[in-house]
């Protein structure tokens, strides 16, 4: 009986090692998360629209069908992004997502300037070999790190009612990402 | 021959064990640091670094973003207030005051994530088009059939889950407090 409940309760702490890394290798091994759904549909570094979500068909579960939306999958091995959006009528937000769809970062055009929202995204390393002055000028640039080398950036405008959809899309057809190679030292 | 048998006795209860508790957990939904208001579910966590391991694994899972916390925040709702749960067959009330926030969103989406058919392809609302009452109130019926006023076609799917998304609101992105609220209460008015 003594021996039986051992190894229950070996059962039990073995159980627990399996869940927790089952749980935490998740994301790692994920083969139909976010960044692999867009993958299949997006270029690297430049904006692509989405097609609004229908009952038939939908790039990811649970999008808001009130919004356009457009994608900038980018990749920073080459240099720093450059990511300028204009602003539609109703409501406008940039959201930042690692490789594995954790948001580290979302701005929203009451937080931005006036009529676009403009930011320069790079790793920390590469902001970190900035010149300083170059760092001191730009004061008014809005400087994103991102913790990841790929990710994606999720560009959403509200149309307040059906028929501003394509106002919203129009707006974010303005929208641009492009990388920006670091010259050779 | 004992310790043989014991131990693969071991290894499969611990495998049933683990990965049971790992598809439990990621197909329910468990996440740590939830806010909730009446019905209503928010993880405002999932939306910034701090997204708890069960929350990244479930939408490394299903494939969602969920909402940055700098843009907003999503309460979740699978029941009316009295625990009851959504069924497409049957016509549900929303009724309040909305809470604090630029503009907000109501959706109607089955348990997948999937936008649900209907004739008027509506989906969901946003607080620019719905109509109030003379006090400031809103009033939604969710339902299979035709209702007059703000009309939620739910398509008469068996389950259904109301997600509500609030932009630009100080809920949730501050503290987790629910003196910001209170949210819509949700209400069963009978069964076709």
């Amino acid at each position: 009986m003594m021996r039986f409940v051992l190894w229950m309760l070996g059962a039990l702490l073995l159980g627990g090692i399996v869940h927790l890394s089952t749980v935490l290798a998740m994301p790692e091994t994920a083969t139909q998360d976010a960044y692999a759904r867009l993958s299949r549909i997006t270029p690297v570094n430049a904006v692509v629209q989405l097609d609004g979500p229908t009952a038939q068909k939908a790039n990811m579960p649970f999008m808001d069908p009130a919004f356009a939306v457009a994608v900038c999958r980018y990749d920073l091995s080459a240099g720093a992004l450059k990511l300028r959006t204009p602003l539609s009528q109703a409501y406008t937000s940039v959201t930042f997502y690692t490789r594995n769809s954790v948001a580290y970062y979302a701005i929203n055009d009451r937080a931005a300037g006036r009529r676009a929202i403009e930011l320069d995204l790079m790793t920390p390393e590469q902001h970190a070999q900035m010149p300083e002055e170059e760092d001191v000028t730009a004061a008014d640039r809005l400087i994103i790190e991102s913790p990841t080398k790929h990710g994606l950036i999720l560009l959403r405008a509200l149309a307040p009612e059906p028929g501003l959809m394509a106002m919203a899309r129009r707006a974010l057809a303005g929208a641009q990402c492009r990388s920006e190679p670091t010259p050779a030292q | 021959m004992r310790l043989f048998f014991g131990s693969c006795f071991t290894l499969a209860l611990a495998a049933a064990i683990g990965l049971g508790a790992t598809w439990l957990t990621l197909t329910r939904g468990v996440a740590f640091g939830s806010l909730t208001i009446g019905a209503w579910t928010a993880w405002p966590r999932s939306g910034s670094v701090d997204i708890d391991p069960y929350a990244r694994a479930t939408i490394a899972r299903t494939g969602e973003l969920p909402i940055g916390a700098g843009d907003g925040v999503a309460f979740y709702a699978h029941t009316d207030d009295a625990g009851e749960a959504f069924d497409g067959r049957c016509t549900f009330v929303i009724s309040g005051m909305t809470p604090a926030a630029r503009y907000w969103t109501l959706t109607l989406y089955d348990p997948q994530g999937r936008l649900v058919a209907n004739t008027l392809d509506r989906h969901g609302f946003t607080s620019a088009e719905i109509v109030r009452e003379t006090d400031g109130r809103i009033v939604i019926n969710v339902g299979p059939r035709a209702r007059p006023g703000n009309w939620l076609p739910s398509g008469g799917i068996e389950r259904f889950v109301l997600v509500w998304r609030l932009y630009d609101t100080p809920i949730g992105v501050a503290a987790l407090t629910t003196k910001e609220g209170p949210m819509p209460a949700i209400a069963r008015k009978g069964c076709s």
